[in-house]
């Protein structure tokens, strides 16, 4: 249809128009993106791959995917992953009691009728990989958790991801219209599988720096006065260089920015630290161990 | 897209193959497929920001990110800031080392990247000369070397002089020899911070120089020779012998993820254990009901047993980096097993079980505790297999039962005394499997004073030089 869009090959979603756009536009809608975040989903829009997104838990690799939605003015699909979720959870399946009842309704008809009715659209369900196939609208396809799922579902996954289509038996092969764009996320307790990492791009997001971690703070927590979130930040930095069993990510130093903000400190001083270093470590020994390497005892 | 980088586009295909080529050299398995992917991402991004093209090569090459470091590394020698001296080099060179080293502190506590970067152009190009680098000479002896950049610069000696500026900007003026106690009132906490940041700063400047010197002599030998030998490997592929301080470290980083990834393996084959056995008289009585056609199979029931585990572990001196690590991954995989249980020795055996389990929360100084804290060695300091295998049949033999397996951790150099092979053989006839993780290679087993052939004949040996072996060993050999 746009002429822009449909490059020969049909490929990218078209979202945005440079790397710098990228930056500006997640900005808009509270995203601050690190280099390698915006250069990857530039890229993940033009070439129209899958991104694969790893990284530590709570550094935004979710929000991500939503932010992109918001920003083309996409609908989301979501597919969340676990454990046991097979091909009727992920991409359809047929609506065998309502097969049923029409059966039972259209009793004198002929079976040849029956079947062509019962394995039509309005007996099939739906489920997100399909749905974000089908539709014309653009379309944000969040895979979450994928090292979650069984070994099987990948290999489900890599018919959908590198050509966009999906084959129903008494259908036929459904293709995409307009490729959705595509976020896979993961948190590395598996190692997904080689065949599945070579259709996407891979992008390992991390703990953002200093300076970008700042700036996320105070976009978050607005109240919050700017050498505090100076201060704050070095802090959360100094515990990730410990080897601590759970390093403190973006979501935690958040939580801890609206803590301070909830108590009214102003400045960080040992009491305030010591009594709030439970919102951002999980763990006893960690405290412990913190606490030792704050000198805060 | 565009085509403004025509010039270019016959020696870019090259230097991206030949990049790619270098890429595998250390093991990054690159396909073609991948390969005309970067040259996608190459004309979708232009050639205008080396970072953003950075990053862009790096979705479409990289497939997990242990394989960074040796990406960025390779990546500076293919697609380097410049050539010979850079261009902010030469405008405005310092004169002499004092100099240099009154900017390398500004931009210290300034945390200036870019001037870093400069500086360490400058540094290299000051003090790291050796032999004729003359530009015009033969490409001869001559080089750049970080060691010695380093080696003249000291910057690690900075570190006094940039806290103390930084105070003098902020707070009063106390003297900068360390976190002092926090007698500050405001903004005093983050005080304690300093130095440990600037200590950061100084070492992220010293892997610039490193990378700078790297850059200068590819130029002079050919980068894909650098890339090959200059590179250094991934910390899973470090050699456990050979690993240095911080080498170690980084793999302890990789520790907790390593251990979540390994026991979900084994969660995985345990399921598939479990559903594997049929269960001949099940299957058959209920075959009955069907007129004797097996329909149904029944499988045999998995017994919720987890298995036990005893370490044994060689702790003297170079063996010592390896035994850790691996007590370190085993006790972070406790919850897979229903009892673990680790011996020290290095002539002497000592049960160190309960130094590792509150050592989780310090796995550094594991080392150091086991030393000071259990009896690992008697009347000298040299390893003796023998005399430790001996006391442990001795003395420890009830932890090892039939359900027990068994790791040795070692390089079964017996400095000379007898490797009594006999002991080893009760703990083996005891225990469900005896495994030992060799940290040499084949080739050196049985060379010189290693006992390596001899143990092998009694129980399973395998060769663990690096972190990634380890954990296909861990996840191969353990029972489910």
């Amino acid at each position: 249809m746009a002429e822009q869009e449909d490059r020969p090959g049909g490929d990218g979603t078209g979202f945005f128009s440079s790397v710098d756009d990228v930056v500006g536009r997640l900005a808009e809608v509270g995203y601050l993106a690190s280099t390698a975040v915006a250069t990857t989903v530039f890229l993940a829009d033009r070439l129209g791959k899958p991104l694969l997104v790893e990284g530590p838990a709570g550094v935004g690799k979710t929000e991500l995917a939503k932010a992109v939605a918001r920003v083309g003015g996409a609908r989301l699909v979501r597919l969340q992953c676990y454990e046991g979720i097979d091909e009727s959870r992920a991409l359809y399946e047929w609506n065998h009691a309502k097969q049923l009842l029409r059966i039972t309704a259209g009793r004198d008809e002929s079976w040849d009728d029956t079947r062509t009715d019962i394995f039509s659209d309005e007996f099939l369900l739906t489920r997100p990989l399909l749905t974000a196939i089908r539709g014309d609208e653009p379309t944000v396809l969040l895979i979450d958790e994928t090292d979650k799922a069984d070994v099987e579902v990948e290999g489900l996954l890599l018919e959908v991801l590198s050509d966009f289509q999906v084959t129903v038996p008494e259908l036929g092969t459904i293709t995409a219209t307009r490729r959705p764009f595509t976020v896979l996320t993961s948190n590395a307790t598996r190692e997904l599988s080689e065949a599945l990492r070579r259709r996407c791009l891979f992008l390992h997001l991390d703990f953002p720096d200093a300076e970008l971690e700042q700036r996320i703070v105070r976009l978050k927590v607005p109240g919050l006065d700017a050498v505090l979130a100076d201060s704050l930040v070095r802090v959360i930095a100094a515990l990730r260089a410990m080897e601590l069993r759970k390093a403190p990510s973006v979501a935690e130093t958040i939580d801890w920015a609206r803590t301070l903000l909830a108590l009214g400190a102003d400045t960080l001083d040992e009491s305030v630290v010591r009594d709030s270093l439970g919102v951002v470590l999980k763990h006893q020994d960690d405290i412990a161990k913190a606490a030792q390497g704050l000198t805060l005892l | 897209m565009s085509t403004q980088d025509a010039p270019a586009s016959t020696v870019l295909p090259e230097r991206l193959t030949a990049f790619v080529r270098a890429l595998r050299g250390h093991g990054i398995r690159v396909g073609p497929a991948e390969t005309v992917d970067a040259a996608a991402v190459l004309q979708v991004l232009g050639l205008a920001d080396r970072e953003r093209i950075r990053e862009g090569l790096a979705a479409a090459l990289l497939r997990a990110d242990r394989q960074r470091t040796v990406f960025d590394a390779t990546f500076d020698l293919y697609f380097p800031l410049g050539t010979g001296e850079l261009a902010a080099t030469r405008a405005a060179p310092a004169a002499d080392l004092t100099e240099l080293r009154d900017r390398l502190a500004e931009a210290l506590a300034a945390n200036d990247a870019s001037a870093l970067t400069q500086l360490a152009g400058e540094a290299v190009d000051m003090l790291g000369g050796y032999g004729p680098t003359g530009s015009s000479g033969p490409t001869g002896t001559g080089g750049w070397s970080a060691h010695q950049t380093l080696d003249r610069l000291r910057p690690q000696t900075l570190l006094a002089r940039v806290l103390a500026s930084g105070r003098t900007g902020g707070s009063g003026g106390t003297d900068g020899s360390g976190a002092s106690g926090g007698s500050g009132a405001s903004g005093g906490f983050t005080e304690r911070l300093e130095a440990d940041e600037i200590r950061r700063r100084i070492e992220d400047f010293r892997g610039r120089v490193r990378g700078e010197a790297r850059r200068r002599v590819a130029e002079r030998r050919g980068t894909d020779e650098i890339a090959r030998r200059g590179v250094a490997p991934s910390a899973d592929q470090v050699d456990f012998l050979v690993a240095n301080r911080e080498q170690l470290a980084e793999l302890r980083r990789t520790l907790q993820p390593l251990a979540r990834k390994l026991a979900t393996r084994l969660t995985a084959r345990r399921r598939r254990a479990a559903r594997g056995q049929i269960d001949i008289r099940r299957t058959l009585r209920r075959s009955l009901s069907t007129g004797g056609v097996p329909l149904r199979p029944a499988h045999r029931r998995h017994r919720p047993a987890r298995p036990e585990i005893v370490l044994l572990c060689d702790v003297s001196g170079s063996a010592a980096g390896f035994a850790n690590f691996t007590m370190l991954l085993v006790q972070a995989m406790r919850d897979q097993f229903s009892r673990v249980r680790v011996y020290a020795f290095v002539n002497r055996v000592d049960e160190v079980t309960r130094l590792i389990t509150t050592g989780g929360a310090d796995p550094a100084g594991l080392g150091h505790r086991i030393a000071t804290e259990a009896t690992v060695s008697g009347w000298h300091g040299s390893s003796d297999y023998g005399s430790a295998l001996g006391e442990f049949a001795e003395r420890h033999l009830d932890a090892v039962g039939p359900r027990t397996s068994v790791l040795v951790l070692g390089d079964a150099r017996t400095n000379g005394f007898d490797p009594n092979v006999p002991a080893l053989r009760r703990i083996a006839a005891r225990a469900r499997r005896v495994h030992w993780l060799n940290p040499e290679g084949p080739a050196h087993w049985g060379t010189g004073d290693s006992a390596a052939h001899a143990y092998a004949e009694v129980v399973d040996m395998h060769a663990c030089r690096n972190a990634r072996r380890l954990g296909e060993l861990v996840t191969r050999l353990l029972p489910v």
